[in-house]
């Protein structure tokens, strides 16, 4: 069980809804992934138009928890007001809470989700950051109120994995209370049971499930390699050295004489 | 009058953020609305006017990562 402010929550594996081949698809997925919550997010509707009724749908049938995003929002004051219809429209103080800084790398506006956070921690919200690896960053968000903190492994949709180790493994080591995820960036089970073994709560995932071949086949190694990351990281990983250590008994070894 | 309607100008009869999802077919689904970048939930839709020149944006559930 992990926790996600007051609430304890099964699979250490969020998953998003979008960019599935068909609706269809898009549920099975999420079942064959164990994911208990499930990013949405809140668009524009044209008059009369259903779309959204349709997906919510989809939603309410897989009994998931849905963790709302703010997705786009480029200034604290879209964040915030896109925040407050999120909790109206999905009726939880739950936001993945996302400032953007720059079209290409869809970077984190960092100086500006400390802003959002602050606001709308104030306000009642259960915010989940989506920052950078940076520690002051982070550290600034925690004293803010933020009891998650989801750090990018890579830009969205990379799939590049983890391109700051150290980074990442920095603020695991401080920031030991804080329910620590990583998201976006992610391309390979591989990369999450990396994330997992560096003692991450949890890993936030679209783009590689959905984009995939076999999106629900992705699923289940995703959810297989958090699951193997995790328990690798509770079995206590040993350290890495520098030289080689036989694991072959050498005492009674064959032929062995005595160097004189 | 003349609004701003999920970012497009649209000239529109209703005077009220009830009447005006009415208007818009936008009724008896899930729907969250803000006024100038102000929620007005649902149980004040009928209460909040909507004025000439106001910016209004109707969003609904959608998919995301």
């Amino acid at each position: 069980m992990v926790k996600f402010y007051d609430r304890e929550i099964s699979s250490r594996l969020l998953i998003g809804s979008a960019l599935y081949p068909s609706p269809a698809i898009m549920q099975d997925a999420i079942r064959e992934s164990g994911a208990a919550i499930v990013t949405v997010s809140l668009r524009r509707e044209a008059a009369g138009g259903k779309a959204g009724d349709q997906f919510w749908s989809l939603i309410r049938e897989l009994g998931v928890t849905v963790l709302p995003n703010t997705a786009g929002c480029r200034s604290v004051r879209e964040a915030v007001t896109t925040a407050k219809l999120a909790r109206e429209l999905f009726g939880t103080a739950w936001i993945k809470l996302e400032v953007i800084a720059d079209n290409d790398t869809l970077q984190p506006d960092v100086v500006g989700l400390v802003e959002a956070a602050t606001i709308l921690i104030k306000d009642g919200f259960e915010v989940f950051p989506y920052c950078t690896e940076d520690l002051s960053v982070a550290n600034r968000l925690a004293d803010a109120g933020c009891r998650v903190i989801m750090p990018w492994a890579a830009p969205i949709g990379s799939a590049r994995g983890i391109v700051s180790r150290d980074a990442l493994k920095l603020l695991r080591d401080r920031l030991p209370d804080i329910t620590l995820v990583v998201d976006a960036g992610l391309g390979a089970p591989s990369h999450a049971a990396e994330a997992m073994e560096l003692g991450y709560d949890a890993v936030l995932l679209n783009t590689a499930i959905a984009k995939a071949e076999n999106p629900v086949a992705m699923a289940r190694a995703f959810r297989l390699a958090v699951e193997a990351g995790r328990t690798g990281f509770e079995a206590g990983l040993m350290g890495a050295r520098d030289f080689a250590s036989p694991s072959t008994p050498v005492i009674g070894t064959p032929f062995w004489h005595a160097v004189s | 009058m003349l609004v701003t309607l999920n970012g497009e100008q649209r000239e529109v009869q209703a005077t009220s953020v009830a009447a005006l999802m009415a208007e818009l077919d936008c009724t008896g689904g899930h729907y969250a609305v803000a006024l100038n970048y102000d929620v007005v939930p649902r149980g004040k839709w009928d209460a909040t006017a909507v004025n000439a020149g106001d910016e209004i944006e109707i969003l609904t559930p959608r998919q995301g990562g």
